[in-house]
């Protein structure tokens, strides 16, 4: 641009009259009108308001005018500028707005396109059972204990008052290690986590003891030698067998719903006395005509076998070192690969340890 | 434990009316649980008469067999008086026998409809029925498959068959707990009914038996602490031809036992009524006193199952001059067996204690009638009203007489009593339970009972060796008051700590490779050496060494595992031969390496020593917890987006990567040599200067050996370690608001150098202002030169108070380029 005219010469400036300047200005406002997409509106502003376009050589004639007419004639330009770049901001707005609408609708997928690149992964039905249970107790507040599968002898029998030559030893079908004199077992139970529990924390004492236990069983559609179980233990002041019995009520509130009843029948544990089994009344037909009468859950019973249970044997606690005048306990256990059959409705127990990904798969990360 | 209804009503006023479903609930109710229930008989209809055959004509034919074509007296039960015409294929009998007919209308099990039917070119009007067509199986009873033939005095003709051969009965099924050995007799299952119904008890062992004499058959307890009683009656003149009386066959058969002869019949059928185990001696093979004694070592016994055992010293024998003629209370020996010779029987009705016929009876694997009643207790009252009940049948069906001689050894040991105080029942139930419903329900399970303020004395009565403890008197009060009415109350809530951070851990291990993409599989521990073979472990592979079991379930795989890889790389197999077309596993799970310590057993009358207690839990095998993966066939599949990519190592050394970076742990890596890795891809895991495990793809004969596809990887890292390292609590990083600059630089070094190390170079070079280096390249062409590649790497930097200038970012990039140069030999590329 050049700067004010100080060397006055009349001769080289060209009046800009009225009419040229309207006419200037229509040009640049025709282009942009006529520019239809973007590309050409750059050009348009490129020729109408860029560097050597008329209205810009105009401009910089104005300082060379005589001052009387600097005015008028700065006023006449500055309008057509003004009105031209306003007319350049709204084309291209309009412009803009048409090409994003466009491009919007070219980038248009099929969204239902399948996403299937890598599959799912999943976690195991019995790991997230035993977690939902673990969950229930930590939110009673109790904690969770655990101990080595293999495991002593004197742990999983003589400190839970299954001496060796006690005759319900045979019915936990052992692995046995060698050499024999180790003593040393696969657990039968998670029993044994009990008795560490006991032999290295002091009462008040209220955990639950998740874990493998492994019993001499075949291996089929509702054995295997490999299961896992899940056992209670309490011990504290003034415990009785109405709190075993209301915590496990809570807990199937908790799993399955409120009004799940529980039943107790005398049974034989040697860590326990009295010793009970425990049923829970069906879930699925609650044990009601004419439901239980097709129930596949419940086979028509209307309760499902959960699990042992009673009151802590005195002479377990003195083998752990508690004492049994001061405090008793409860303690319970049951399966929890059984429980995760009858809850989900497995047909084979087998699809729970042969890894087969169309069964985990179905259950995905939490149960 | 089967009990005929038939059999434990003889000894309870129970009403007629009362179905044996109540029965079997309200027992279930006081601990005797119902296993199965049985209607034997049910499942067939009459008209099952007796029938007396007449005539019968053998009629060869010419399918080589002979038929008989009789005609039988079934009196009116054919509504005409007249002889029956029946084709009988069996010829076990003759004109004037007695036998079984099955008229046309009748239904034998199957069911089987009866009807008269053309055979043999006559019509046979029904059928003479063998036991096995009634359902009585195939023993004494039977006939050896042919068909019954009654004794003579059995009925008349047309009378009907049913009770005669008391063919019908109800049969419960028990699951006896040891605590409730008096159970496994009639007597102790009429007792329980008794006690559920509220109802008189005949109690069928309180019988008037004559004392002890000097004239019984000689005997000397040696033993007397595991044998402290022993009674011996003797029958003389004895008919061993003598059948078992229908009744008393049956009954032992509906209880579960085969009916073998009437001597042995009536033993089983005496242990069964009462629970006392009786065997019995052929008097003429015995040879001089019997005597009570331990095995002496070297001596051996063949038993009545034909098998000679070599026995302990710890083994209870009942022996005479010839020496071993019986496993005290486990089985019989086979020299001095009850045989159809016999006519002289010496009965033995003995007390032994539970311990020993435990040890004896699981020694020689002989889970007997007898050990199972000895080895959970058997009242010690018994013998004497046992030895003469089993005379009494054997005089009364075999004849002879009773010889007066009575042995009669030792004396029942008296019941200990138990102090109890009157409220425990009461405090350990949460039962509201008074104190005269504690003493009215000891005296109704026969406890003598003595209250004195508010204590109790309990003397259990002798059929009950399983109360000892004031806890077993509180079960037998709760279980009469009635389980069910134990209240739920929760107990007050403790104030627990929730999770432990190992337990939060490992759920988040779970969930983060289930996010990757990964199925959790849960696999069998069990492994043999052939599973190692496959892994291709070394011989001295510190894998091999594992826990042994004495019981595998297959002798293939005796070992607890020390590895996860072979259960997952055959669950991996199995969904790939399953159509799978590709599969990521992993699982978690403790592998055992053993100490080679033996546990001590210790005692259990108080806590052990800490000393004690150290050394037991030191003795288990060490557990870690570990995390295998696995990964095989299709990774990412192919589609619309492009092309898939199989499974390889760079997915097994991501689950590590992934978990260390979830667990804020440095991890490095570094290359190794290790099977069942393919020996060039495969890498360790350090945190410091600890490895914890490995990962890549596995060596090409593992797949093969795991019908894998090649290129399968698979990794392995002992979890618990990398657990421990993760922090507890993260320090929370501070935040440079600076903006970051970026260098590339490209290193040609030598081509086995690891990238992770140059890496490592490059941030120690490039100092504190080095936020990143992050390898982007490798190239490995011409240009890069022999045995040489080319590694690109982008730096970012940073600095936490200021923008850094060129000069910075150059001084800081050269820095790193320079301690490469100088330890690794790299080169810079332009």
């Amino acid at each position: 641009m050049s700067g004010p005219n100080t060397e006055y010469d009349p001769v080289q400036v060209t009046p800009l009259g009225e009419a040229e300047v309207a006419r200037m200005r229509e040009d640049a406002l025709t282009a942009i009108a006529q520019a239809t997409d973007l590309a050409a509106l750059k050009q348009a502003r490129a020729d109408h308001t860029g560097d050597r376009s008329p209205l810009a050589l105009a401009n910089r004639e104005i300082g060379a005018l005589p001052p009387q007419a600097r005015q008028e004639t700065g006023q006449r330009v500055g309008q057509a500028r003004g009105a031209v770049s306003q007319a350049l901001a709204q084309r291209q707005q309009v412009l803009e707005a048409e090409h994003e609408e466009r491009s919007l609708v070219a980038d248009t997928v099929d969204v239902t396109l399948p996403w299937d690149r890598q599959a799912p992964g999943a976690r195991h039905p019995i790991t997230t059972t035993s977690e939902r249970l673990m969950d229930v107790f930590v939110a009673m507040g109790w904690e969770i204990a655990e101990g080595p599968v293999v495991e002593a002898e004197w742990l999983n029998f003589d400190a839970l008052n299954l001496g060796a030559d006690h005759p319900a030893r045979t019915m936990q079908d052992t692995f046995w290690t060698e050499p024999a004199e180790n003593a040393v077992v696969l657990r039968t139970h998670t029993s044994p986590v009990q008795a560490r529990t006991m032999l290295t924390r002091t009462p008040p004492i209220y955990v639950v003891c998740p874990g493998r236990v492994f019993r001499t069983d075949p291996f089929d559609a509702t054995h295997s030698p490999m299961f896992h179980q899940i056992e209670g233990l309490v011990v504290d002041e003034g415990i009785s067998m109405a709190h075993l019995r209301g915590s496990l009520d809570h807990m199937l509130a908790a799993l399955f719903g409120e009004g799940i009843r529980t039943r107790f029948r005398p049974s034989y544990f040697p860590f326990t006395e009295p010793s009970a089994e425990m049923d829970m009344v069906c879930f699925v037909c609650r044990g009601e005509e004419p439901a239980v009468e097709t129930c596949r859950t419940c086979r028509g019973e209307g309760w499902i076998e959960l699990g042992g249970c009673g009151v802590v044997n005195p002479r377990v606690l003195t083998a752990c070192g508690i004492d049994s005048e001061r405090y008793s306990g409860f303690a319970f256990g049951f399966g929890i690969d059984r429980m995760a059959m009858f809850r989900h409705d497995a047909a084979d127990l087998r699809d729970m340890f042969e890894g087969d990904v169309r069964f985990s798969s179905a259950f995905g990360s939490e149960v | 434990m089967r009990a005929p209804m038939s059999w434990v009503r003889e000894y309870v006023d129970l009403p007629a009316e009362v179905s044996v479903e109540d029965v079997a609930a309200r027992l279930t109710a006081l601990g005797l649980k119902l296993e199965a229930l049985e209607r034997p008989g049910h499942d067939m209809s009459g008209p099952l008469v007796v029938g007396r055959v007449l005539t019968m004509e053998p009629e060869p034919q010419k399918n080589g067999k002979t038929i008989n074509w009789c005609s039988v007296d079934v009196g009116a039960a054919n509504g005409t008086g007249e002889p029956q015409g029946i084709v009988c294929g069996a010829h076990n009998f003759e004109p004037g026998d007695l036998v079984v007919v099955v008229l046309p209308g009748g239904v034998l099990p199957g069911p089987f409809e009866i009807s008269a039917r053309k055979t043999y070119g006559h019509t046979s009007a029904g059928m003479i029925c063998s036991a096995l067509e009634l359902g009585l199986g195939d023993d004494a009873l039977s006939s050896k498959g042919g068909i019954i033939v009654l004794p003579k005095d059995a009925g008349e003709p047309g009378d009907d068959a049913f009770d005669l051969l008391h063919l019908r009965d109800e049969v419960i099924e028990f699951e006896i707990n040891p605590d409730r050995a008096y159970a496994l007799s009639m007597r102790g299952v009429a007792r329980e009914i008794a006690l559920a119904y509220d109802v008189a008890f005949r109690d069928p062992a309180l019988r008037k038996v004559p004392a002890g004499n000097d004239d019984g058959y000689p005997v000397r307890v040696a033993a007397t602490d595991a044998c402290p009683v022993f009674v011996t009656r003797t029958v003389t003149g004895f008919d061993p031809t003598a059948p078992s009386p229908a009744w008393l066959a049956r009954r032992v058969q509906l209880a579960g036992m085969r009916s073998i002869s009437l001597a042995v019949d009536v033993t089983n059928y005496v242990m069964l009524e009462l629970g006392n185990p009786i065997h019995g001696y052929d008097a003429d093979k015995l040879a001089g006193p019997i005597v009570v004694r331990r095995a002496e070592a070297g001596e051996h016994i063949t038993t009545l199952d034909g098998q000679d055992r070599a026995l302990d010293p710890a083994d209870l024998l009942i022996t005479d001059d010839s020496g071993p003629i019986g496993l005290a209370g486990v089985m019989g020996g086979e020299s001095t067996e009850l045989s159809p010779t016999t006519t002289t029987v010496v009965v033995e009705a003995a007390h032994f204690t539970p311990v020993g016929i435990f040890r004896t009876a699981r020694r020689h694997k002989l889970p007997t009638e007898g050990a199972r009643r000895w080895e959970r207790g058997v009242d010690p009252t018994l013998p004497a009203a046992a030895a003469d009940r089993v005379a009494e049948l054997l005089v009364r069906y075999g004849g002879g007489q009773v010889a007066a001689g009575v042995t009669q050894l030792g004396q029942a040991p008296a019941q200990v009593p138990i102090d109890l105080p009157l409220d425990l029942p009461a405090r350990v139930s949460g039962l509201v339970i008074d104190a005269a419903t504690v003493e009215a329900d000891l005296r109704a399970v026969g406890c003598e009972v003595q209250v004195v303020g508010d204590r109790l004395t309990a003397v259990p009565p002798p059929w009950r060796p399983d109360l000892t403890d004031p806890y077993d008197l509180v079960e037998e009060v709760v279980r009469q008051v009635g389980y069910d009415e134990v209240p739920s109350v929760l107990p007050p809530a403790p104030s627990g700590r929730g999770l432990t951070r190992e337990q939060r851990l490992r759920r988040r291990v779970g969930r983060t490779l289930a996010g990757e993409g990964l199925v959790e599989v849960v696999s069998f521990p069990f492994v043999g050496d052939a599973t190692f073979d496959r892994l291709g472990l070394p011989a001295d592979d510190v894998l091999r060494h594992a826990v042994r079991l004495a019981n595998p379930l297959s002798s293939e795989e005796p070992f607890y595992t020390t590895t996860l890889l072979p259960g997952l790389l055959e669950a991996a197999a199995r969904n790939l031969g399953r159509g799978a077309p590709g599969v990521a596993l992993f699982e978690t799970g403790t592998v055992a390496f053993p100490r080679d310590v033996a546990a001590p057993i210790l005692g259990v009358d108080r806590r052990p020593t800490d000393a004690e207690l150290q050394a037991l839990f030191d003795a288990v095998p060490d557990q870690p917890l570990f995390l295998g993966a696995v990964l095989a066939g299709e990774r990412d599949r192919s589609g619309w987006w492009g092309k898939g990519r199989g499974a390889s190592w760079e997915d097994a050394v991501g689950v590590v990567r992934r978990l260390a970076v979830e667990l804020s742990v440095d991890v490095r890596i570094e290359a190794a040599q290790r099977a069942p890795w393919h020996p060039g891809r495969c890498a360790r895991f350090f945190v410091g200067d600890d490895e914890f495990g490995h990962a890549g793809e596995l060596h090409p004969r593992v797949c093969a050996a795991f019908d894998l596809p090649a290129r399968s990887a698979a990794v392995e890292i002992d979890l618990d370690f990398l657990m421990r390292r993760a922090p507890d609590v993260v320090r929370a990083p501070r935040l440079s608001h600076f903006p970051v600059a970026k260098e590339d630089v490209a290193l040609v070094v030598a081509a086995d150098l690891a990238s992770e190390v140059v890496a490592a170079t490059l941030r120690e070079g490039a100092g504190e202002l080095c936020e990143s280096v992050r390898l982007f390249d490798v190239y490995t062409g011409e240009q890069a030169g022999e045995g040489r590649k080319s590694l690109a790497f982008a730096l970012r930097f940073r600095a936490s108070d200021r923008t850094l200038t060129e000069t910075e970012t150059g001084e800081a990039k050269a820095a790193a380029v320079a301690l490469a140069a100088q330890r690794h030999g790299a080169e810079q590329r332009a």
